[in-house]
Protein backbone atom coordinates (compact mmCIF):
# COMPACT_ATOMS: atom_id res chain seq x y z
CA UNK A 1 0.00 0.00 0.00
CA UNK A 2 1.26 3.36 -0.51
CA UNK A 3 1.99 5.29 2.33
CA UNK A 4 3.16 8.85 3.00
CA UNK A 5 6.47 10.26 4.39
CA UNK A 6 6.00 13.34 6.70
CA UNK A 7 8.95 15.37 7.40
CA UNK A 8 8.94 17.74 10.29
CA UNK A 9 10.75 20.76 9.52
CA UNK A 10 10.53 21.85 13.05
CA UNK A 11 13.17 18.76 13.18
CA UNK A 12 14.81 18.63 10.29
CA UNK A 13 18.31 18.86 10.01
CA UNK A 14 19.39 18.25 6.47
CA UNK A 15 21.77 15.25 7.75
CA UNK A 16 21.03 13.63 4.41
CA UNK A 17 20.17 9.88 5.38
CA UNK A 18 17.08 9.69 4.08
CA UNK A 19 17.93 10.72 0.73
CA UNK A 20 20.09 7.77 0.56
CA UNK A 21 17.96 5.10 1.54
CA UNK A 22 14.64 6.91 -0.86
CA UNK A 23 16.63 8.03 -3.83
CA UNK A 24 13.38 7.78 -5.92
CA UNK A 25 11.39 9.82 -3.46
CA UNK A 26 13.78 12.62 -2.06
CA UNK A 27 16.28 14.98 -2.86
CA UNK A 28 18.64 17.14 -1.33
CA UNK A 29 18.03 21.42 -1.91
CA UNK A 30 21.75 22.73 -2.21
CA UNK A 31 21.50 23.10 2.19
CA UNK A 32 21.51 19.31 2.34
CA UNK A 33 17.78 19.51 3.13
CA UNK A 34 15.40 16.87 1.67
CA UNK A 35 12.37 17.97 -0.89
CA UNK A 36 10.55 15.74 -2.35
CA UNK A 37 11.56 14.70 -6.36
CA UNK A 38 8.09 14.87 -7.35
CA UNK A 39 5.24 17.30 -5.70
CA UNK A 40 2.16 16.17 -4.60
CA UNK A 41 -0.43 18.90 -5.44
CA UNK A 42 2.65 21.65 -4.92
CA UNK A 43 3.34 19.80 -1.76
CA UNK A 44 6.81 18.65 -0.98
CA UNK A 45 7.35 18.21 2.33
CA UNK A 46 5.24 14.70 2.02
CA UNK A 47 5.73 12.57 -0.19
CA UNK A 48 3.93 9.31 -1.48
CA UNK A 49 6.13 5.80 -0.82
CA UNK A 50 4.94 3.41 -3.13
CA UNK A 51 4.57 -0.44 -1.87
CA UNK A 52 8.20 -0.89 -3.32
CA UNK A 53 9.74 1.77 -1.06
CA UNK A 54 7.89 1.51 2.23
CA UNK A 55 10.74 -1.00 3.57
CA UNK A 56 13.34 1.49 2.86
CA UNK A 57 11.27 4.45 4.76
CA UNK A 58 10.56 2.53 7.16
CA UNK A 59 14.51 2.18 7.43
CA UNK A 60 14.57 5.85 6.95
CA UNK A 61 12.05 7.10 9.82
CA UNK A 62 14.03 4.46 12.04
CA UNK A 63 17.65 6.33 11.30
CA UNK A 64 16.43 9.78 10.93
CA UNK A 65 19.25 11.10 13.44
CA UNK A 66 16.74 14.05 14.61
CA UNK A 67 13.30 11.71 14.46
CA UNK A 68 12.03 13.94 11.99
CA UNK A 69 10.48 11.84 10.19
CA UNK A 70 7.06 9.55 10.06
CA UNK A 71 4.87 6.98 8.01
CA UNK A 72 1.23 7.17 7.84
CA UNK A 73 -1.05 5.17 5.28
CA UNK A 74 -2.19 7.37 2.37
CA UNK A 75 -5.55 8.96 3.48
CA UNK A 76 -8.62 7.83 1.52
CA UNK A 77 -9.63 11.45 -0.04
CA UNK A 78 -6.42 12.23 -1.70
CA UNK A 79 -6.55 8.44 -3.20
CA UNK A 80 -6.38 8.84 -6.89
CA UNK B 1 41.02 -22.05 34.61
CA UNK B 2 41.30 -19.20 37.00
CA UNK B 3 44.65 -17.79 34.67
CA UNK B 4 41.78 -17.75 31.79
CA UNK B 5 39.68 -15.94 33.19
CA UNK B 6 42.22 -13.60 35.00
CA UNK B 7 43.67 -13.45 31.14
CA UNK B 8 40.04 -12.78 29.51
CA UNK B 9 38.73 -10.28 31.92
CA UNK B 10 42.14 -8.34 31.01
CA UNK B 11 42.32 -8.33 27.65
CA UNK B 12 38.43 -8.40 27.28
CA UNK B 13 38.52 -4.88 29.22
CA UNK B 14 41.16 -3.91 26.16
CA UNK B 15 39.21 -4.85 23.21
CA UNK B 16 36.14 -2.91 24.90
CA UNK B 17 38.26 0.49 25.12
CA UNK B 18 39.86 -0.16 21.62
CA UNK B 19 35.72 -0.55 20.68
CA UNK B 20 34.72 2.43 22.24
CA UNK B 21 37.02 4.73 21.00
CA UNK B 22 35.97 3.82 17.65
CA UNK B 23 32.71 4.17 18.85
CA UNK B 24 33.19 7.85 20.09
CA UNK B 25 34.96 8.46 16.51
CA UNK B 26 32.06 6.94 14.54
CA UNK B 27 29.82 8.80 16.52
CA UNK B 28 31.59 11.87 15.33
CA UNK B 29 31.81 11.21 12.08
CA UNK B 30 28.06 10.31 12.02
CA UNK B 31 26.84 13.78 13.43
CA UNK B 32 28.66 15.27 10.64
CA UNK B 33 26.23 14.35 8.20
CA UNK B 34 29.42 12.78 5.97
CA UNK B 35 29.99 9.18 4.71
CA UNK B 36 32.85 7.36 5.16
CA UNK B 37 34.72 6.78 1.73
CA UNK B 38 32.06 4.70 0.22
CA UNK B 39 30.37 3.90 3.04
CA UNK B 40 26.75 5.83 3.28
CA UNK B 41 25.45 7.99 5.83
CA UNK B 42 23.01 5.34 7.35
CA UNK B 43 26.32 2.68 6.81
CA UNK B 44 27.89 4.67 9.36
CA UNK B 45 25.07 5.25 11.61
CA UNK B 46 24.39 1.34 12.00
CA UNK B 47 28.17 0.89 12.16
CA UNK B 48 28.15 3.52 15.07
CA UNK B 49 24.96 1.82 16.47
CA UNK B 50 26.53 -2.35 16.22
CA UNK B 51 29.97 -1.29 17.31
CA UNK B 52 28.94 0.41 20.45
CA UNK B 53 26.84 -3.09 21.45
CA UNK B 54 29.73 -4.88 20.74
CA UNK B 55 32.01 -3.11 22.78
CA UNK B 56 29.11 -3.43 25.68
CA UNK B 57 29.28 -7.16 24.92
CA UNK B 58 33.28 -7.21 25.86
CA UNK B 59 32.62 -4.82 28.86
CA UNK B 60 30.07 -7.36 30.13
CA UNK B 61 32.60 -9.98 29.16
CA UNK B 62 34.97 -7.97 31.06
CA UNK B 63 33.38 -7.53 34.44
CA UNK B 64 31.40 -11.26 34.35
CA UNK B 65 34.94 -12.67 34.28
CA UNK B 66 36.51 -10.63 36.89
CA UNK B 67 33.39 -11.61 39.40
CA UNK B 68 34.14 -15.26 38.73
CA UNK B 69 37.66 -14.98 38.74
CA UNK B 70 39.43 -16.07 42.29
CA UNK B 71 41.84 -13.14 42.43
CA UNK B 72 40.17 -10.27 41.85
CA UNK B 73 36.69 -11.60 43.08
CA UNK B 74 34.48 -9.01 41.43
CA UNK B 75 31.18 -8.56 43.76
CA UNK B 76 28.01 -7.19 42.27
CA UNK B 77 28.01 -4.15 44.25
CA UNK B 78 31.31 -2.62 43.21
CA UNK B 79 30.15 -3.73 39.68
CA UNK B 80 27.59 -0.75 40.44
CA UNK B 81 28.72 1.16 43.19
CA UNK B 82 31.43 3.15 42.86
CA UNK B 83 34.48 3.67 44.92
CA UNK B 84 34.09 0.64 47.35
CA UNK B 85 36.35 -1.56 45.41
CA UNK B 86 39.11 -3.31 47.95
CA UNK B 87 41.90 -2.54 45.20
CA UNK B 88 42.95 0.64 44.01
CA UNK B 89 38.80 1.56 44.75
CA UNK B 90 39.51 5.37 42.97
CA UNK B 91 40.42 3.54 39.50
CA UNK B 92 38.54 1.00 40.08
CA UNK B 93 35.94 3.52 41.01
CA UNK B 94 36.30 5.54 37.39
CA UNK B 95 35.64 1.59 35.45
CA UNK B 96 32.33 1.17 37.68
CA UNK B 97 31.26 5.09 37.00
CA UNK B 98 32.47 4.08 32.88
CA UNK B 99 30.05 1.20 32.93
CA UNK B 100 26.96 2.94 34.79
CA UNK B 101 27.36 5.80 32.49
CA UNK B 102 27.75 3.00 29.29
CA UNK B 103 24.08 1.42 30.76
CA UNK B 104 22.18 4.84 30.40
CA UNK B 105 24.19 6.21 27.04
CA UNK B 106 22.91 2.12 25.79
CA UNK B 107 19.62 2.09 27.15
CA UNK B 108 18.48 5.61 26.05
CA UNK B 109 19.97 5.03 22.98
CA UNK B 110 17.95 1.54 22.18
CA UNK B 111 14.98 3.75 23.60
CA UNK B 112 15.38 6.91 20.86
CA UNK B 113 11.99 6.48 19.65
CA UNK B 114 9.83 6.49 22.90
CA UNK B 115 12.51 8.72 24.70
CA UNK B 116 12.25 11.94 22.53
CA UNK B 117 15.21 13.63 21.01
CA UNK B 118 15.68 15.84 23.62
CA UNK B 119 16.16 13.21 26.24
CA UNK B 120 18.00 11.02 24.06
CA UNK B 121 20.54 13.93 23.12
CA UNK B 122 21.01 14.86 26.66
CA UNK B 123 21.94 11.44 27.97
CA UNK B 124 23.86 10.56 24.46
CA UNK B 125 26.16 13.59 25.62
CA UNK B 126 27.91 11.30 28.41
CA UNK B 127 29.54 9.35 26.58
CA UNK B 128 32.23 12.03 26.00
CA UNK B 129 32.56 11.59 29.90
CA UNK B 130 32.44 8.26 29.48
CA UNK B 131 35.52 7.31 27.46
CA UNK B 132 38.34 9.08 29.41
CA UNK B 133 36.86 7.50 32.42
CA UNK B 134 37.14 4.21 31.04
CA UNK B 135 40.84 5.37 29.62
CA UNK B 136 41.26 6.21 33.15
CA UNK B 137 40.38 3.49 34.79
CA UNK B 138 42.35 1.15 31.88
CA UNK B 139 45.70 2.93 32.64
CA UNK B 140 45.12 3.30 36.38
CA UNK B 141 43.69 -0.46 37.37
CA UNK B 142 44.93 -2.63 34.54
CA UNK B 143 47.28 -5.04 35.22
CA UNK B 144 49.45 -3.88 31.53
CA UNK B 145 48.28 0.34 32.29
CA UNK B 146 51.07 1.31 32.50
CA UNK B 147 53.15 -1.18 30.27
CA UNK B 148 54.96 0.57 27.33
CA UNK B 149 52.60 -1.58 24.69
CA UNK B 150 49.26 -0.66 26.84
CA UNK B 151 50.60 3.10 27.00
CA UNK B 152 51.36 3.18 23.32
CA UNK B 153 47.66 1.58 22.15
CA UNK B 154 46.02 4.53 25.09
CA UNK B 155 48.34 7.65 23.60
CA UNK B 156 47.11 6.69 19.86
CA UNK B 157 43.60 5.95 21.02
CA UNK B 158 43.73 9.79 23.19
CA UNK B 159 45.12 11.51 19.99
CA UNK B 160 41.99 9.55 17.29
CA UNK B 161 39.69 10.50 19.59
CA UNK B 162 40.94 14.08 20.50
CA UNK B 163 41.64 14.93 16.93
CA UNK B 164 38.00 13.72 16.68
CA UNK B 165 36.76 15.94 19.11
CA UNK B 166 38.88 18.78 17.77
CA UNK B 167 37.05 18.66 14.20
CA UNK B 168 34.15 18.43 16.10
CA UNK B 169 34.42 22.07 17.09
CA UNK B 170 35.86 23.55 14.05
CA UNK B 171 33.31 25.35 12.13
CA UNK B 172 33.24 23.38 8.82
CA UNK B 173 32.51 20.32 11.25
CA UNK B 174 29.19 19.64 9.19
CA UNK B 175 28.82 18.58 5.51
CA UNK B 176 26.50 21.24 4.81
CA UNK B 177 28.87 24.26 6.96
CA UNK B 178 29.54 26.11 3.61
CA UNK B 179 26.58 25.64 2.00
CA UNK B 180 24.80 27.55 5.40
CA UNK B 181 27.44 29.63 5.88
CA UNK B 182 26.56 31.71 2.98
CA UNK B 183 24.76 34.65 4.42
CA UNK B 184 21.51 35.85 1.82
CA UNK B 185 22.25 37.93 -0.96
Amino acid sequence: MTEILHIDWTRCDGRGLCTELLPTVLVRDDWGYPLALHATNGDRSNPAVSPGNVEAAREAVHLCPKLALSLAPQQAKSRQ
Amino acid sequence: MDNALWAFGRMSGVVSLVLFSVTVILGILNRSGRPLFAIPRFSVTLLHRNVSLLATVFLVFHIVALMLDSYAKLNVIDVFVPFLGGFKPFWQGLGTVAFDLVLAVVATGLLRHRLGQRSFRAIHWLSYAMWPIALGHAVGNGTDGTSKWFLVLAAGSLAAVGAAAAWRLSANFLETAKARQGGLS
